[in-house]
């Protein structure tokens, strides 16, 4: 079995679908001849076209709108913004008007589009690029959101995505885009939308995370393990649909559980998971559920992200404290 | 700004009509029925009986004499929110827009032969869809093309740029409708923009732009038949300024008496589109009192049997807030309706 990142993987997925059918077209900012400012559609452009790897404009709600317009004269669109920090000046068309046109259009128009951005810190880009702003979009309840965390779930991830008949904001994790290889089948497979992966089972915790956090819950995993704790690690792979049932039983099992994100802690995701959980699971509970996340303020300068951003002794402290409630 | 008719209605001097005059008067029965159903839609409006209305009033030779420029077998129409009869010519009944402004979830839908996007409110949102489907026709090799409509208020939004911006690059064939009626509910055009002309927009995106007499019929008509021509042609997308004036107010929530200067839409009236065909058609020997009756009588009948029909439509039932969220309601949806049907 062939060896990838998540880049290839991407990659991998994009050439697969593209050829197996030819109404999907590749439009975003660089895409094309540069193969996209992270090289997941390099090489692309040479081997489609460039009638269906686009080059646009620098202007995301057109990407996103005109993706709509696309969608609904027939075709399938994978639109790419640059970095999810920059949906915001595309969010009325990502949030109000593609997460929202078969509703309006009462069925008429559903839309088959595709919008890939990668998110998160941990990479010292300038301001703005690293926002984990993925909550947001969970306010507009007729967008799917995919995170993959890994190469063997972005390939079938993102055949998903395309293949899905509604729109699909697909989030990638830019930290660990080249964090190394494995295994990826050659071959064309899908994962479904709504099923968690359980990355690690253990019985005295359940941390729950999504995109590039999983690796630090796993990080933390190892480091709990050295000291007789056992952490199950739950990827949850998409916010909508999400898995209430792999969390729920977890939590029933463990008794204890730490959500942890890159977004600000207020209002991120994982407030609605402990509310998930404690409607669900609350007589299972050992302890109050936790969270780690980053902090309620802008992100930092670069030179202070590794202290914003959630990680794995964050998770082991706060696990202790759990275990010594 | 461009012009075939005069306001009392004569042709100018040399100018030739772009229609026959049978064209004429099925463009002047269009305006006559938009202007109909505005005091009808306003009447149920202020009963109870239907949702917020915006009227047409004012701009009806803009609509018509635009819409009456496309083939609804292959072209494509994305309006705003302000130009119904637009819509009727492309196909949509109007019983189904009666229903959605009574807020009904399903009989409003557009029938799957229109080739028409629902009303778009949010403002200028709706351009870049036009431009995504006209490129994507291009791309298909399909010879359709989009006509969309927005106002003056509207072509100051980034949605309006970003839209023209893309059209110009990938020479989409669409056609830009501005419908400049002076006001965007209580702001005026002269708060919109510094620029003396709208339509002067169009070469910052490398495409032709034209102002002309919105309530002028048959200018409005040529023009636009040329920017279609020219889109069908593969030259890529026209922008076209239609001066006109909102003779109404915005919407039904709306009161133009604390901020309009009544001797402005005197003024306005004097310019009234329906009676610069009429008096164009009379010229012609094609219009006289007894016609004019047949008409009003034809079109009231067409609206009683539209609002009947659309009084009648089934009620809707609460489990259709559920329905085409996604092809498949995700889990927390299905237990969410389960919740409201109380089946939970």
């Amino acid at each position: 079995m062939p060896e990838m990142n998540i880049i290839e993987a991407i990659r991998d997925a994009l050439t697969l679908e593209m050829t197996r059918d030819e109404r999907v077209i590749v439009l975003g900012l660089d895409v094309g001849r540069l193969g996209g400012v992270f090289r997941t559609t390099d090489g692309l452009q040479e081997r489609f076209g460039k009638d269906r790897v686009v080059d646009t404009p620098l202007a995301e709600a057109v990407i996103i709108g005109s993706a709509i317009g696309l969608a609904i004269s027939g075709m399938v669109p994978v639109a790419e913004i640059q970095f999810l920090g920059f949906t915001h000046q595309a969010f009325h068309q990502m949030g109000a008007q593609l997460g929202r046109f078969r509703y309006r259009s009462r069925g008429r128009f559903p839309l088959p589009v595709t919008v890939r951005a990668p998110m998160g810190g941990g990479t010292k880009t300038p301001e703005f690029h690293p926002d984990a702003i993925e909550a947001q979009f969970v306010q507009y309840p007729a967008l799917k959101i995919a995170l993959p965390s890994n190469p063997y779930d972005a390939k079938g991830m993102l055949l998903q995505a395309i293949r899905d008949p509604d729109p699909v904001l697909f989030i990638e994790p830019e930290r660990l885009y080249r964090k190394g290889r494995a295994e990826v089948p050659a071959e064309d497979y899908t994962v479904p939308f709504g099923k968690a992966r359980i990355a690690r089972e253990g019985k005295d915790v359940t941390l729950v995370a999504w995109s590039a956090a999983v690796e630090v819950c796993e990080r933390a995993a190892e480091q709990l393990a050295t000291e007789g704790v056992q952490a199950t690690v739950i990827d949850l792979r998409t916010l909508v649909p999400l898995d209430e049932e792999t969390i729920v039983k977890s939590v029933e099992s463990t008794g204890r559980c730490v959500v942890v994100h890159e977004a600000p802690l207020s209002a991120g995701f994982g407030a609605e998971i402990v509310a998930t959980l404690q409607e669900n699971a609350f007589y299972s509970l050992d302890a109050p559920i936790a969270r780690v996340a980053s902090y309620d303020t802008p992100y930092p300068p670069a030179s202070l992200e590794s202290h914003w951003l959630p990680s794995p002794e964050r998770v082991v402290r706060q696990v202790r404290k759990l275990l010594s409630a | 700004m461009f012009q075939l008719l005069d306001p009392a209605g004569r042709l100018r001097n040399g100018a030739k009509p772009p229609l026959d005059d049978e064209f004429v008067l099925e463009g002047l029965r269009w305006m006559l029925l938009s202007r109909a159903i505005d005091a009808r839609a306003t009447a149920l409006q202020r009963q109870g009986r239907l949702g917020v209305f915006s009227p047409v009033l004012g701009q009806e030779a803009a609509v018509v004499g635009s819409a009456l420029a496309l083939d609804p077998s292959r072209d494509w129409l994305v309006p705003q929110y302000r130009e119904l009869p637009a819509m009727l010519m492309h196909g949509y009944p109007l019983h189904k827009h009666l229903l959605n402004l009574m807020g009904n979830p399903v009989e409003g839908r557009i029938p799957d032969d229109v080739l028409m996007l629902p009303t778009q409110v949010a403002l200028a949102a709706q351009l870049p869809h036009a431009v995504g489907i006209a490129w994507g026709l291009k791309l298909q090799g399909k010879d359709g093309v989009v006509m969309t409509y927005f106002g003056e208020g509207a072509s100051s939004e980034g949605d309006f740029h970003e839209a023209c911006n893309l059209a110009g690059v990938v020479k989409a064939p669409v056609v830009f409708f501005l419908q400049n009626n002076n006001w965007a509910i209580s702001t005026p055009r002269q708060l919109q923009s510094g620029a003396a002309s709208l339509a002067d927009r169009a070469a910052g995106y490398g495409m032709p732009g034209v102002q002309v007499d919105g309530n002028d019929l048959l200018a409005v008509n040529q023009v636009s038949r040329e920017a279609v021509a020219r889109a069908r042609a593969g030259e890529g997308p026209s922008l076209i300024e239609a001066i006109t004036y909102r003779m109404s107010f915005h919407n039904t929530t709306d009161n133009p008496s604390k901020y309009q200067d009544p001797a402005e839409l005197e003024a306005a009236r004097a310019r009234d589109p329906i009676a610069r065909v009429q008096a164009y058609l009379k010229g012609r020997g094609m219009w006289d009192e007894k016609r004019e009756q047949e008409f009003e009588q034809a079109i009231s009948e067409e609206i009683d049997a539209a609002v009947a029909k659309a009084q009648k439509a089934p009620v809707p039932n609460r489990s259709q807030i559920f329905d085409n969220v996604f092809a498949e309601l995700t889990p927390r949806q299905a237990a969410q309706r389960r919740e409201l049907l109380g089946e939970g």
